[in-house]
């Protein structure tokens, strides 16, 4: 009888290792995707009595749809001005980290920056509440009485300056070292040979970013501000604290609107029976817009697949 | 359009480590000149202070001059991105940019420094530039698809491609061939001597007989150690270094006795 040569001879401990990591690994994507499930189930079945019951019963008494989509919006609100002031500067930090500035300037800068992310999100809070809420009421009156026919900036302003604007700048500050962090490790990793071949075309170096570090970190760049939006939207203890809470208005610089983590947190400790299956709804909803910026992140990191330099 | 290098005293430094020591040589405009030594001789090193992206790594810098038809390429007031536009570079590993089409990698040069172009000429002139790189045969048809999805081959001649787009008057080449398979390289070699006709060439090899197939004059570096600066051995027409060469050290080197 002819044997297979090929055959391994006996099981080598190689082989058990190999089978010992296949599994741990498995195990651990497992756990997450069980997790996430998990999260899922207990929010539907905690939430169903909102979606069941009278609508008259329901926080307002106009049913749950009008009761979530002014937090909804006030969520988005406050989500959007942190990332239109943080993802601005914080690209341009990481660039001015990774390319501009000198070695013995950048590694202690980009150790601040990431030690801003190590403060905890209630010292935030008091921070805005109590330094830059009143710091920026001048700036709110002045806004209100020469930009006042938009109605973002609608007058009359907040005395205390906590308004939505305060908000978004709070959590801008938050999600900054996320953004930074991240985008500069990827504009770190740009290839050499990208950027010389950049160069020794005659690009500027201002040029040479655009060309090849900008490119080759965009979806990096999406991921990091996706992150810094996950953070946005779900902090709770910075908004609770900062934001003197209301019905949805469009000005920004008057007290009003509202987030929904902030919501729950306010007013989960004295919730029970419909009110509490109100604000696990709320939470299920939040986990919900979460997933769909995610989705659409993804989408847009693999639509330029074929540009991506992976081939 | 091909001008001649002149080379005055050049030291090179990595910040106090003086890598390349006291190079003096003229090229020929219309000529191709090959750089050959063992590794860490300093040709790469020097070939790079030739477009000013030795200074480009940290710390690095030059004393001497570099004269591009009598002007000095490190004279006051000379900036790094005009020099680099009229002497462009070749790279050891093909470098195409990987977010870019075949169409804009080669025209990523031209569109720098606020230029304009207009479609129809950018049209005939990715056309033009991908014919004098051999390639345009081969990506006519798929010019809007990306740059690397090609061969590694095709990927170093869209690299030459990108380069004479911008109409330059020298083209350094860094170990062109060095990532390529033999046929690839018999494309590159043949490109180079069409390009002397329009270029002033000089071009980096660890392949002697690469060097005897394409270059008209050799130069040969050797390094006396480790830690100590690579120098210029000797500088002549490529047949006379290969059958007849005047310094021990590169009759050893030519004859394969080392290196």
């Amino acid at each position: 009888m002819t044997t297979n040569a090929l055959k391994s001879k006996s099981s080598t401990s190689g082989q058990a290792g190999d089978k010992i990591f296949s599994g741990t690994a498995l195990a651990a994507g497992v756990l997450i995707l069980v997790t996430l499930f998990a999260v899922a189930i207990f929010l539907l079945i905690q939430a169903l009595p909102t979606f069941v019951a009278d609508p008259a019963d329901i926080s307002g008494g106009e049913g749950f749809f009008a009761y979530i989509w002014p937090i909804v919006i006030g969520t988005v609100i406050a989500a959007a001005i942190a990332l239109l002031i943080a993802t601005p500067i914080g690209i341009g930090v990481a660039l001015f980290i990774s390319h501009f500035a000198p070695r013995k300037v950048a590694g202690p800068l980009g150790y601040v920056i990431d030690l801003l992310a190590a403060i905890p999100s209630v010292i935030y809070g008091a921070w805005g509440y109590m330094v830059l809420a009143p710091a920026l009421v001048p700036i709110f009156e002045w806004l209100a009485a020469n930009l006042g026919f938009i109605p973002i900036f609608a007058g009359p302003a907040s005395q205390t300056g906590k308004t939505m604007f305060t908000a978004g700048i709070v959590l801008a500050v938050m999600v900054l070292p996320i953004i930074t962090s991240l985008s500069r490790e990827i504009f770190l990793q740009t290839p050499k040979l990208h950027e010389e071949a950049a160069l020794a075309l005659g690009a500027t170096r201002w040029e040479m970013i655009t060309m090849s570090v900008i490119p080759f970190a965009r979806p990096g760049i999406i991921s990091a501000v996706m992150l810094g939006l996950g953070r946005a939207l779900g902090e709770t203890m910075a908004v609770a604290l900062v934001l003197s809470t209301g019905n949805l208005i469009p000005s920004l610089i008057k007290s009003g609107n509202q987030t929904i983590a902030a919501e729950i947190a306010l007013n989960f400790p004295e919730a029970f029976g419909l009110r509490l299956a109100e604000l696990i709804a709320a939470g299920l909803v939040l986990f919900l817009i979460t997933l769909i910026v995610n989705m659409i992140a993804r989408g847009i990191i693999a639509r330029h697949k074929e540009f991506s330099g992976a081939n | 359009m091909a001008k001649r290098i002149d080379v005055n005293a050049l030291n090179v430094y990595y910040s106090k480590f003086l890598a390349v020591e006291d190079i003096s040589i003229n090229i020929e405009p219309k000529s191709v000149t090959a750089f050959i030594g063992p590794s860490g001789c300093g040709k790469s090193t020097f070939l790079r202070t030739l477009n000013r992206m030795h200074e480009v790594i940290p710390g690095g810098r030059v004393e001497g001059e570099v004269l591009l038809d009598g002007d000095d390429l490190y004279g006051p007031g000379v900036d790094p991105v005009t020099v680099r536009s009229q002497i462009g570079m070749v790279f050891q590993r093909p470098n195409p940019f990987p977010t870019m089409s075949i169409k804009d990698n080669v025209l990523a040069g031209v569109k720098l420094n606020g230029k304009k172009i207009s479609r129809s000429d950018a049209d005939s002139l990715v056309e033009k530039s991908l014919r004098g790189a051999n390639l345009w045969n081969e990506v006519k048809d798929r010019l809007d698809k990306p740059g690397s999805g090609l061969s590694g081959g095709q990927q170093q001649r869209l690299c030459i491609a990108r380069t004479i787009a911008v109409k330059p008057d020298v083209i350094l080449m860094d170990e062109p061939c060095s990532a390529l398979d033999p046929i690839s390289t018999l494309a590159i070699e043949d490109l180079i001597n069409e390009l002397k006709s329009d270029y002033t060439v000089v071009i980096v090899t660890h392949n002697m007989q690469q060097a005897a197939r394409v270059s008209d004059k050799t130069a040969f570096f050797n390094i006396a150690g480790t830690g100590k600066p690579g120098k210029l051995i000797e500088y002549n027409d490529t047949a006379a270094i290969f059958s007849n060469p005047e310094q021990k050290a590169t009759e050893d080197y030519v004859s394969g006795r080392f290196g």
